[in-house]
Protein backbone atom coordinates (compact mmCIF):
# COMPACT_ATOMS: atom_id res chain seq x y z
CA UNK A 1 0.00 0.00 0.00
CA UNK A 2 1.50 3.75 -1.06
CA UNK A 3 0.45 6.59 1.29
CA UNK A 4 -1.35 4.79 3.99
CA UNK A 5 -0.49 7.19 6.31
CA UNK A 6 -2.09 10.24 4.14
CA UNK A 7 -5.20 8.63 2.86
CA UNK A 8 -5.71 7.76 6.69
CA UNK A 9 -5.15 11.75 7.67
CA UNK A 10 -7.21 12.59 4.84
CA UNK A 11 -10.09 10.39 5.90
CA UNK A 12 -10.03 11.67 9.11
CA UNK A 13 -10.23 15.57 8.31
CA UNK A 14 -13.59 14.28 6.30
CA UNK A 15 -14.88 12.52 8.90
CA UNK A 16 -14.25 15.58 11.21
CA UNK A 17 -16.19 18.12 8.80
CA UNK A 18 -19.20 15.70 8.36
CA UNK A 19 -19.77 15.61 11.65
CA UNK A 20 -19.30 19.05 12.34
CA UNK A 21 -22.76 20.09 13.38
CA UNK A 22 -22.87 17.27 15.51
CA UNK A 23 -20.14 17.83 17.96
CA UNK A 24 -20.14 21.79 17.25
CA UNK A 25 -22.64 22.24 19.92
CA UNK A 26 -21.09 20.20 22.05
CA UNK A 27 -23.91 17.51 21.60
CA UNK A 28 -26.99 20.02 22.69
CA UNK A 29 -29.51 21.57 20.16
CA UNK A 30 -30.55 24.99 20.15
CA UNK A 31 -32.93 25.52 23.37
CA UNK A 32 -36.42 25.59 22.26
CA UNK A 33 -37.85 28.92 22.38
CA UNK A 34 -40.20 29.69 25.15
CA UNK A 35 -42.15 32.19 24.01
CA UNK A 36 -43.18 34.35 26.86
CA UNK A 37 -46.93 35.09 27.08
CA UNK A 38 -48.03 38.76 28.67
CA UNK A 39 -52.00 38.04 29.15
CA UNK A 40 -53.84 35.61 30.57
CA UNK A 41 -56.79 33.87 29.03
CA UNK A 42 -57.08 32.45 25.08
CA UNK A 43 -55.50 33.49 22.06
CA UNK A 44 -57.69 33.96 19.21
CA UNK A 45 -57.95 30.01 18.77
CA UNK A 46 -56.30 27.12 20.20
CA UNK A 47 -52.77 27.50 21.17
CA UNK A 48 -51.78 24.48 18.87
CA UNK A 49 -53.84 25.76 16.35
CA UNK A 50 -51.69 29.22 16.52
CA UNK A 51 -48.68 27.36 17.18
CA UNK A 52 -49.05 25.47 14.05
CA UNK A 53 -51.16 27.93 11.62
CA UNK A 54 -50.72 31.52 13.24
CA UNK A 55 -49.15 32.14 9.37
CA UNK A 56 -52.08 31.04 7.32
CA UNK A 57 -54.36 32.45 10.05
CA UNK A 58 -52.70 35.75 9.22
CA UNK A 59 -53.08 35.26 5.07
CA UNK A 60 -56.55 34.62 5.71
CA UNK A 61 -56.82 37.33 7.58
CA UNK A 62 -55.37 39.79 5.44
CA UNK A 63 -57.15 38.71 2.08
CA UNK A 64 -60.72 38.43 4.35
CA UNK A 65 -60.38 42.06 5.02
CA UNK A 66 -58.75 43.68 2.62
CA UNK A 67 -60.18 41.86 -0.79
CA UNK A 68 -63.35 41.41 0.80
CA UNK A 69 -63.85 44.28 2.73
CA UNK A 70 -65.02 41.97 6.04
CA UNK A 71 -62.90 42.80 9.42
CA UNK A 72 -64.49 40.40 11.48
CA UNK A 73 -63.41 36.86 12.01
CA UNK A 74 -65.47 34.19 13.89
CA UNK A 75 -63.35 31.77 15.16
CA UNK A 76 -63.83 28.11 15.67
CA UNK A 77 -65.52 29.30 19.46
CA UNK A 78 -67.64 30.89 17.85
CA UNK A 79 -66.47 34.08 19.18
CA UNK A 80 -66.10 37.44 16.92
CA UNK A 81 -62.76 38.57 16.67
CA UNK A 82 -61.46 42.19 14.92
CA UNK A 83 -59.18 41.48 12.13
CA UNK A 84 -56.18 43.86 12.97
CA UNK A 85 -52.58 42.22 12.66
CA UNK A 86 -51.58 45.50 14.95
CA UNK A 87 -54.95 46.22 17.02
CA UNK A 88 -55.43 42.47 17.32
CA UNK A 89 -52.07 40.56 17.73
CA UNK A 90 -49.65 42.81 18.89
CA UNK A 91 -51.85 44.03 21.30
CA UNK A 92 -52.08 40.96 23.53
CA UNK A 93 -48.54 40.27 21.80
CA UNK A 94 -47.16 43.36 22.51
CA UNK A 95 -43.27 41.63 23.50
CA UNK A 96 -42.20 40.97 19.67
CA UNK A 97 -39.11 40.73 20.90
CA UNK A 98 -39.98 37.89 23.35
CA UNK A 99 -42.42 36.47 21.88
CA UNK A 100 -42.76 36.50 17.67
CA UNK A 101 -39.11 36.85 17.16
CA UNK A 102 -37.97 34.15 19.97
CA UNK A 103 -39.84 31.70 17.81
CA UNK A 104 -39.04 33.02 14.28
CA UNK A 105 -34.85 33.16 15.68
CA UNK A 106 -34.77 29.63 15.97
CA UNK A 107 -36.85 28.74 13.06
CA UNK A 108 -34.98 31.08 10.96
CA UNK A 109 -38.14 32.55 9.74
CA UNK A 110 -37.84 36.57 9.00
CA UNK A 111 -41.29 37.81 8.22
CA UNK A 112 -41.40 41.08 5.94
CA UNK A 113 -44.42 41.93 7.71
CA UNK A 114 -42.55 44.32 9.61
CA UNK A 115 -41.24 46.21 7.32
CA UNK A 116 -44.83 48.02 7.27
CA UNK A 117 -46.36 46.56 10.11
CA UNK A 118 -44.99 47.33 13.67
CA UNK A 119 -45.59 47.76 17.23
CA UNK A 120 -44.99 50.58 19.86
CA UNK A 121 -42.60 49.41 21.26
CA UNK A 122 -40.38 48.79 18.05
CA UNK A 123 -41.26 52.06 16.32
CA UNK A 124 -39.19 53.49 18.95
CA UNK A 125 -36.17 52.82 17.13
CA UNK A 126 -37.17 54.88 14.08
CA UNK A 127 -39.69 57.44 15.29
CA UNK A 128 -41.66 58.72 18.79
CA UNK A 129 -45.13 58.10 19.25
CA UNK A 130 -44.98 61.50 21.62
CA UNK A 131 -43.28 63.67 18.98
CA UNK A 132 -44.85 66.82 17.69
CA UNK A 133 -46.74 66.49 15.37
CA UNK B 1 -93.58 16.23 -28.73
CA UNK B 2 -94.61 19.54 -27.55
CA UNK B 3 -92.17 22.43 -26.81
CA UNK B 4 -92.43 24.41 -23.24
CA UNK B 5 -92.52 28.35 -23.83
CA UNK B 6 -89.37 28.75 -21.42
CA UNK B 7 -87.64 26.77 -23.70
CA UNK B 8 -89.17 28.51 -26.99
CA UNK B 9 -87.91 31.76 -25.11
CA UNK B 10 -84.55 30.63 -24.74
CA UNK B 11 -84.11 29.57 -28.24
CA UNK B 12 -85.44 32.56 -29.82
CA UNK B 13 -83.69 34.86 -27.60
CA UNK B 14 -79.77 33.28 -28.21
CA UNK B 15 -80.97 33.19 -31.96
CA UNK B 16 -81.89 36.51 -32.02
CA UNK B 17 -79.03 37.38 -30.14
CA UNK B 18 -76.58 35.38 -32.71
CA UNK B 19 -78.05 37.14 -35.91
CA UNK B 20 -77.83 40.40 -34.50
CA UNK B 21 -74.10 40.04 -33.52
CA UNK B 22 -73.64 38.66 -36.96
CA UNK B 23 -75.70 41.68 -38.65
CA UNK B 24 -73.11 44.14 -36.23
CA UNK B 25 -70.09 42.79 -37.65
CA UNK B 26 -71.24 42.71 -40.81
CA UNK B 27 -71.86 46.58 -40.40
CA UNK B 28 -68.47 46.90 -39.23
CA UNK B 29 -67.32 45.70 -41.75
CA UNK B 30 -68.81 47.46 -44.36
CA UNK B 31 -68.62 50.63 -42.66
CA UNK B 32 -65.02 52.54 -44.09
CA UNK B 33 -63.27 52.98 -40.18
CA UNK B 34 -65.25 50.41 -38.61
CA UNK B 35 -65.60 52.29 -35.44
CA UNK B 36 -69.19 52.80 -35.57
CA UNK B 37 -70.30 50.63 -32.40
CA UNK B 38 -66.64 51.39 -31.09
CA UNK B 39 -68.20 55.01 -30.07
CA UNK B 40 -71.14 54.28 -28.22
CA UNK B 41 -69.29 51.53 -26.01
CA UNK B 42 -66.37 54.03 -25.13
CA UNK B 43 -68.90 56.91 -24.67
CA UNK B 44 -67.13 59.14 -22.75
CA UNK B 45 -68.66 59.39 -19.54
CA UNK B 46 -69.51 55.70 -19.86
CA UNK B 47 -72.06 56.68 -16.75
CA UNK B 48 -73.85 54.43 -15.49
CA UNK B 49 -77.60 54.47 -16.11
CA UNK B 50 -78.77 51.76 -13.90
CA UNK B 51 -80.25 51.94 -11.09
CA UNK B 52 -77.89 50.86 -8.06
CA UNK B 53 -78.30 47.14 -6.45
CA UNK B 54 -80.36 47.46 -3.36
CA UNK B 55 -78.19 48.52 0.04
CA UNK B 56 -74.82 49.05 -2.48
CA UNK B 57 -72.83 51.23 -1.25
CA UNK B 58 -71.05 53.62 -3.71
CA UNK B 59 -69.02 56.52 -1.14
CA UNK B 60 -68.59 59.55 -3.04
CA UNK B 61 -67.51 63.05 -2.26
CA UNK B 62 -67.71 67.00 -2.82
CA UNK B 63 -65.45 69.23 -2.15
CA UNK B 64 -67.04 73.04 -1.41
CA UNK B 65 -64.39 75.53 -2.67
CA UNK B 66 -66.34 78.46 -1.65
CA UNK B 67 -65.74 77.56 1.99
CA UNK B 68 -62.43 76.17 1.50
CA UNK B 69 -61.17 78.79 -0.17
CA UNK B 70 -61.76 81.26 3.04
CA UNK B 71 -58.84 79.06 4.95
CA UNK B 72 -55.89 79.65 2.58
CA UNK B 73 -53.58 78.42 4.98
CA UNK B 74 -55.40 75.91 6.56
CA UNK B 75 -54.19 72.23 6.25
CA UNK B 76 -55.88 70.42 8.62
CA UNK B 77 -57.53 67.73 6.62
CA UNK B 78 -53.87 66.84 5.19
CA UNK B 79 -52.20 67.22 8.52
CA UNK B 80 -55.25 64.46 9.62
CA UNK B 81 -54.75 61.94 6.83
CA UNK B 82 -51.07 61.97 6.87
CA UNK B 83 -50.90 61.10 10.68
CA UNK B 84 -53.39 58.62 10.34
CA UNK B 85 -52.17 57.12 8.04
CA UNK B 86 -48.55 57.41 8.83
CA UNK B 87 -47.64 59.03 5.21
CA UNK B 88 -43.76 60.19 5.69
CA UNK B 89 -42.91 63.67 4.52
CA UNK B 90 -39.55 64.12 2.59
CA UNK B 91 -38.48 68.00 1.28
CA UNK B 92 -37.36 66.69 -1.87
CA UNK B 93 -40.82 67.17 -4.21
CA UNK B 94 -38.95 64.27 -6.57
CA UNK B 95 -39.44 62.27 -3.30
CA UNK B 96 -43.07 63.26 -2.08
CA UNK B 97 -45.54 60.95 -0.65
CA UNK B 98 -48.84 62.53 -0.48
CA UNK B 99 -52.73 61.17 0.06
CA UNK B 100 -54.35 64.40 -0.08
CA UNK B 101 -52.96 67.70 -1.19
CA UNK B 102 -54.18 71.26 -2.76
CA UNK B 103 -53.31 71.67 -6.69
CA UNK B 104 -53.42 74.99 -8.92
CA UNK B 105 -56.44 75.54 -10.76
CA UNK B 106 -54.67 74.87 -13.85
CA UNK B 107 -53.36 71.10 -13.00
CA UNK B 108 -56.25 70.69 -10.99
CA UNK B 109 -58.96 70.77 -14.44
CA UNK B 110 -56.73 70.66 -17.44
CA UNK B 111 -60.31 70.21 -19.26
CA UNK B 112 -59.76 72.80 -22.22
CA UNK B 113 -63.45 74.32 -21.79
CA UNK B 114 -62.25 75.66 -18.18
CA UNK B 115 -59.16 76.97 -19.10
CA UNK B 116 -59.65 80.25 -20.61
CA UNK B 117 -57.87 83.48 -20.18
CA UNK B 118 -61.42 85.40 -18.82
CA UNK B 119 -62.25 83.08 -15.60
CA UNK B 120 -62.32 84.54 -12.64
CA UNK B 121 -59.07 85.75 -10.71
CA UNK B 122 -59.88 84.26 -7.26
CA UNK B 123 -60.28 81.01 -9.27
CA UNK B 124 -57.44 80.36 -10.97
CA UNK B 125 -55.69 81.40 -8.18
CA UNK B 126 -56.91 79.09 -5.55
CA UNK B 127 -55.46 75.92 -4.33
CA UNK B 128 -57.66 73.26 -5.36
CA UNK B 129 -57.67 70.31 -2.80
CA UNK B 130 -57.19 66.78 -4.43
CA UNK B 131 -57.23 63.20 -3.70
CA UNK B 132 -57.84 59.60 -5.15
CA UNK B 133 -60.98 60.21 -7.12
CA UNK B 134 -61.71 56.72 -6.41
CA UNK B 135 -63.02 56.23 -10.21
CA UNK B 136 -65.81 54.42 -11.63
CA UNK B 137 -63.51 53.44 -14.24
CA UNK B 138 -59.91 53.70 -12.35
CA UNK B 139 -57.33 53.25 -15.42
CA UNK B 140 -54.96 52.10 -12.74
CA UNK B 141 -56.83 49.06 -11.64
CA UNK B 142 -56.82 48.13 -15.08
CA UNK B 143 -52.72 48.30 -15.70
CA UNK B 144 -52.21 46.82 -12.25
CA UNK B 145 -50.36 43.45 -13.27
CA UNK B 146 -50.92 42.12 -9.49
CA UNK B 147 -54.25 43.33 -8.90
CA UNK B 148 -52.87 44.64 -6.08
CA UNK B 149 -55.15 47.74 -6.77
CA UNK B 150 -58.66 46.87 -7.28
CA UNK B 151 -62.40 48.50 -6.90
CA UNK B 152 -64.50 47.23 -4.44
CA UNK B 153 -67.95 47.26 -4.89
CA UNK B 154 -68.58 50.39 -2.97
CA UNK B 155 -66.93 52.23 -5.08
CA UNK B 156 -63.23 52.74 -2.76
CA UNK B 157 -60.19 51.72 -5.67
CA UNK B 158 -58.07 50.04 -2.63
CA UNK B 159 -54.56 48.87 -2.40
CA UNK B 160 -53.38 45.80 -1.36
CA UNK B 161 -49.98 46.59 -0.10
CA UNK B 162 -49.05 43.04 0.36
CA UNK B 163 -49.42 42.37 -3.61
CA UNK B 164 -47.36 45.59 -4.85
CA UNK B 165 -44.43 44.91 -6.86
CA UNK B 166 -43.83 48.83 -7.10
CA UNK B 167 -43.93 48.58 -11.14
CA UNK B 168 -45.68 51.94 -11.07
CA UNK B 169 -47.48 51.09 -14.28
CA UNK B 170 -51.24 52.80 -11.94
CA UNK B 171 -48.83 56.10 -11.52
CA UNK B 172 -48.68 56.24 -15.09
CA UNK B 173 -51.99 55.31 -15.73
CA UNK B 174 -53.60 58.03 -13.35
CA UNK B 175 -54.61 61.17 -14.69
CA UNK B 176 -54.45 62.59 -11.39
CA UNK B 177 -51.45 62.34 -10.03
CA UNK B 178 -52.95 60.96 -6.85
CA UNK B 179 -50.44 57.95 -6.53
CA UNK B 180 -46.88 58.30 -4.83
CA UNK B 181 -44.06 55.64 -4.65
CA UNK B 182 -41.55 55.11 -1.95
CA UNK B 183 -38.04 55.39 -3.45
CA UNK B 184 -36.73 55.63 0.48
CA UNK B 185 -37.57 53.76 3.60
CA UNK B 186 -41.25 56.04 4.34
CA UNK B 187 -39.93 55.43 8.06
CA UNK B 188 -36.92 57.73 7.26
CA UNK B 189 -39.66 60.43 6.47
CA UNK B 190 -41.03 59.75 9.81
CA UNK B 191 -38.86 60.54 12.08
CA UNK B 192 -39.81 62.80 14.67
CA UNK B 193 -43.52 62.73 13.88
CA UNK B 194 -46.18 61.51 16.25
CA UNK B 195 -47.13 58.01 14.62
CA UNK B 196 -50.73 56.56 14.59
CA UNK B 197 -49.69 52.92 16.02
CA UNK B 198 -52.68 51.73 14.50
CA UNK B 199 -51.71 51.57 11.20
CA UNK B 200 -48.99 50.40 8.84
CA UNK B 201 -46.43 52.15 7.54
CA UNK B 202 -45.67 51.32 3.99
CA UNK B 203 -42.02 50.24 2.55
CA UNK B 204 -39.51 51.02 0.02
CA UNK B 205 -40.54 50.67 -3.68
CA UNK B 206 -44.43 50.21 -3.01
CA UNK B 207 -46.93 52.84 -4.59
CA UNK B 208 -49.16 54.50 -2.21
CA UNK B 209 -52.75 56.50 -2.34
CA UNK B 210 -55.80 57.84 -0.40
CA UNK B 211 -57.98 54.67 0.57
CA UNK B 212 -61.45 56.61 1.21
CA UNK B 213 -60.41 55.74 5.30
CA UNK B 214 -61.62 51.72 4.38
CA UNK B 215 -60.03 51.10 7.92
CA UNK B 216 -62.25 54.19 8.89
CA UNK B 217 -65.34 53.28 7.27
CA UNK B 218 -65.28 49.29 8.59
CA UNK B 219 -65.51 50.90 11.73
CA UNK B 220 -68.46 53.30 11.30
CA UNK B 221 -66.48 56.23 11.10
CA UNK B 222 -66.03 59.21 8.97
CA UNK B 223 -63.07 59.77 6.77
CA UNK B 224 -59.85 61.55 8.93
CA UNK B 225 -59.84 64.63 6.41
CA UNK B 226 -63.98 65.01 6.77
CA UNK B 227 -63.69 64.78 10.78
CA UNK B 228 -60.48 67.14 10.62
CA UNK B 229 -62.19 69.89 8.48
CA UNK B 230 -63.36 72.75 10.85
CA UNK B 231 -65.51 74.21 8.21
CA UNK B 232 -67.60 71.76 6.27
CA UNK B 233 -66.02 71.99 3.90
CA UNK B 234 -65.78 67.89 2.83
CA UNK B 235 -69.15 66.24 2.36
CA UNK B 236 -69.03 62.16 2.43
CA UNK B 237 -71.66 59.96 1.89
CA UNK B 238 -73.64 57.37 0.09
CA UNK B 239 -73.84 58.12 -3.85
CA UNK B 240 -76.29 55.63 -3.70
CA UNK B 241 -78.68 56.72 -1.56
CA UNK B 242 -80.93 59.49 -2.81
CA UNK B 243 -81.72 60.54 0.62
CA UNK B 244 -78.30 61.13 1.43
CA UNK B 245 -76.49 64.59 2.69
CA UNK B 246 -74.07 64.48 -0.19
CA UNK B 247 -76.61 63.65 -2.91
CA UNK B 248 -78.62 66.93 -1.45
CA UNK B 249 -75.45 68.62 -1.67
CA UNK B 250 -75.48 67.31 -5.41
CA UNK B 251 -78.93 68.39 -5.96
CA UNK B 252 -78.63 71.54 -5.00
CA UNK B 253 -75.29 72.56 -5.96
CA UNK B 254 -73.44 72.75 -10.13
CA UNK B 255 -70.52 70.95 -9.19
CA UNK B 256 -67.91 69.80 -11.77
CA UNK B 257 -64.99 66.83 -11.68
CA UNK B 258 -61.38 66.62 -12.35
CA UNK B 259 -61.03 65.85 -16.24
CA UNK B 260 -64.15 64.24 -16.91
CA UNK B 261 -63.18 64.13 -20.29
CA UNK B 262 -61.07 61.08 -19.70
CA UNK B 263 -64.12 59.18 -19.09
CA UNK B 264 -62.80 57.67 -15.95
CA UNK B 265 -66.27 59.00 -13.81
CA UNK B 266 -64.18 60.61 -10.87
CA UNK B 267 -66.40 60.15 -7.32
CA UNK B 268 -65.46 63.31 -5.82
CA UNK B 269 -67.34 66.15 -6.84
CA UNK B 270 -66.26 69.98 -6.68
CA UNK B 271 -68.01 73.10 -6.02
CA UNK B 272 -66.58 76.50 -7.39
C1 LIG C 1 -56.73 38.21 23.67
C2 LIG C 1 -55.29 38.19 23.61
C3 LIG C 1 -54.64 37.51 22.41
C4 LIG C 1 -54.77 37.87 21.10
C5 LIG C 1 -55.67 38.94 20.50
C6 LIG C 1 -53.88 37.01 20.36
N1 LIG C 1 -53.24 36.16 21.19
FE1 LIG C 1 -51.93 34.71 20.69
N2 LIG C 1 -51.94 34.01 22.55
C7 LIG C 1 -52.56 34.59 23.63
C8 LIG C 1 -52.34 33.77 24.81
C9 LIG C 1 -52.86 34.08 26.22
C10 LIG C 1 -51.57 32.66 24.39
C11 LIG C 1 -51.08 31.50 25.23
C12 LIG C 1 -52.17 30.52 25.48
C13 LIG C 1 -51.65 29.32 26.22
O1 LIG C 1 -50.60 29.42 26.84
O2 LIG C 1 -52.33 28.32 26.17
C14 LIG C 1 -51.34 32.85 22.96
C15 LIG C 1 -50.63 31.96 22.17
C16 LIG C 1 -50.21 32.22 20.87
C17 LIG C 1 -49.31 31.40 20.09
C18 LIG C 1 -48.71 30.08 20.51
C19 LIG C 1 -47.53 30.30 21.43
C20 LIG C 1 -46.88 29.03 21.84
O3 LIG C 1 -46.42 29.01 22.98
O4 LIG C 1 -46.85 28.10 21.06
C21 LIG C 1 -49.11 32.03 18.90
C22 LIG C 1 -48.23 31.57 17.75
C23 LIG C 1 -49.93 33.22 18.91
N3 LIG C 1 -50.57 33.32 20.13
C24 LIG C 1 -50.02 34.13 17.87
C25 LIG C 1 -51.02 35.08 17.79
C26 LIG C 1 -51.38 35.77 16.59
C27 LIG C 1 -50.67 35.63 15.24
C28 LIG C 1 -52.44 36.57 16.87
C29 LIG C 1 -53.27 37.42 15.92
C30 LIG C 1 -53.86 36.67 14.86
C31 LIG C 1 -52.73 36.40 18.29
N4 LIG C 1 -51.85 35.49 18.80
C32 LIG C 1 -53.71 37.08 18.97
C33 LIG C 1 -53.29 35.76 23.60
C34 LIG C 1 -53.69 36.43 22.46
C1 LIG D 1 -44.28 29.00 18.91
C2 LIG D 1 -43.35 29.70 18.10
C3 LIG D 1 -43.86 30.91 17.30
C4 LIG D 1 -44.45 32.05 17.79
C5 LIG D 1 -44.74 32.41 19.22
C6 LIG D 1 -44.72 32.89 16.64
N1 LIG D 1 -44.32 32.26 15.48
FE1 LIG D 1 -44.64 32.92 13.62
N2 LIG D 1 -43.71 31.28 12.88
C7 LIG D 1 -43.19 30.24 13.63
C8 LIG D 1 -42.58 29.28 12.74
C9 LIG D 1 -41.90 27.99 13.19
C10 LIG D 1 -42.76 29.75 11.44
C11 LIG D 1 -42.28 29.12 10.15
C12 LIG D 1 -43.28 28.14 9.67
C13 LIG D 1 -42.93 27.60 8.32
O1 LIG D 1 -41.97 28.03 7.69
O2 LIG D 1 -43.69 26.72 7.90
C14 LIG D 1 -43.49 31.00 11.55
C15 LIG D 1 -43.88 31.76 10.48
C16 LIG D 1 -44.56 32.95 10.57
C17 LIG D 1 -45.00 33.73 9.46
C18 LIG D 1 -44.78 33.37 8.00
C19 LIG D 1 -43.42 33.84 7.61
C20 LIG D 1 -43.03 33.55 6.21
O3 LIG D 1 -42.00 34.08 5.80
O4 LIG D 1 -43.73 32.81 5.54
C21 LIG D 1 -45.63 34.83 9.95
C22 LIG D 1 -46.27 35.95 9.14
C23 LIG D 1 -45.58 34.76 11.39
N3 LIG D 1 -44.92 33.59 11.74
C24 LIG D 1 -46.10 35.71 12.23
C25 LIG D 1 -46.01 35.65 13.61
C26 LIG D 1 -46.43 36.70 14.50
C27 LIG D 1 -47.02 38.01 14.08
C28 LIG D 1 -46.18 36.26 15.76
C29 LIG D 1 -46.40 37.00 17.07
C30 LIG D 1 -47.71 37.52 17.31
C31 LIG D 1 -45.63 34.93 15.66
N4 LIG D 1 -45.52 34.60 14.33
C32 LIG D 1 -45.29 34.15 16.74
C33 LIG D 1 -43.23 30.12 15.00
C34 LIG D 1 -43.78 31.05 15.86
C1 LIG E 1 -45.74 46.99 2.16
C2 LIG E 1 -46.24 47.13 3.48
C3 LIG E 1 -46.82 45.89 4.17
C4 LIG E 1 -46.23 44.66 4.37
C5 LIG E 1 -44.85 44.24 3.99
C6 LIG E 1 -47.20 43.87 5.07
N1 LIG E 1 -48.34 44.60 5.26
FE1 LIG E 1 -50.07 43.91 6.05
N2 LIG E 1 -50.94 45.70 5.65
C7 LIG E 1 -50.33 46.80 5.14
C8 LIG E 1 -51.28 47.87 5.02
C9 LIG E 1 -50.97 49.28 4.55
C10 LIG E 1 -52.51 47.36 5.44
C11 LIG E 1 -53.85 48.07 5.41
C12 LIG E 1 -54.34 48.45 6.73
C13 LIG E 1 -55.80 48.75 6.69
O1 LIG E 1 -56.40 48.99 5.65
O2 LIG E 1 -56.33 48.72 7.78
C14 LIG E 1 -52.26 45.99 5.85
C15 LIG E 1 -53.23 45.15 6.37
C16 LIG E 1 -52.99 43.87 6.86
C17 LIG E 1 -53.99 43.03 7.50
C18 LIG E 1 -55.44 43.33 7.70
C19 LIG E 1 -55.79 44.56 8.47
C20 LIG E 1 -54.95 44.91 9.66
O3 LIG E 1 -55.17 45.98 10.23
O4 LIG E 1 -54.08 44.13 10.07
C21 LIG E 1 -53.35 41.88 7.88
C22 LIG E 1 -53.96 40.70 8.62
C23 LIG E 1 -51.98 41.99 7.44
N3 LIG E 1 -51.81 43.22 6.83
C24 LIG E 1 -51.02 41.02 7.64
C25 LIG E 1 -49.74 41.09 7.17
C26 LIG E 1 -48.78 40.03 7.34
C27 LIG E 1 -49.04 38.71 8.06
C28 LIG E 1 -47.65 40.45 6.72
C29 LIG E 1 -46.34 39.68 6.58
C30 LIG E 1 -46.42 38.34 6.07
C31 LIG E 1 -47.90 41.78 6.18
N4 LIG E 1 -49.18 42.13 6.47
C32 LIG E 1 -46.98 42.56 5.47
C33 LIG E 1 -49.02 46.89 4.76
C34 LIG E 1 -48.14 45.84 4.74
Amino acid sequence: MYDAGKIIIGLLIFAGFMTFPLWYNGGKAAPIPEPKVLTKGKCVEDTAYMRAAHMQLLNEWRDQALRDGNREYVNHRGEKVWISLQNTCMKCHSNKDEFCDRCHTYAEVKPYCWDCHYTPKESKKWASTEGNS
Amino acid sequence: MGIDRRKFLKIAGVSSLVTLGGGASLLALNSPAGASHGEVEHHAEGEEVKAPEKGVKRWGMVIDMRKCSEHKDCTKCIDACHYVHNVPHFENRKEEVKWIWKEEYEKAFTDIGTLHKYNPKEIVEEKFLCLCNHCDHPPCVRVCPTKATFRRPDGIVAMDYHRCIGCRFCMAACPYGSRSFNWKDPRLGLRGRKLNPEFPTRMRGVVEKCNFCVERLAQGLKPACVEACPDGVLVFGDLNDPDSEIRKVLAENYTVRRKPELGTAPSVFYII
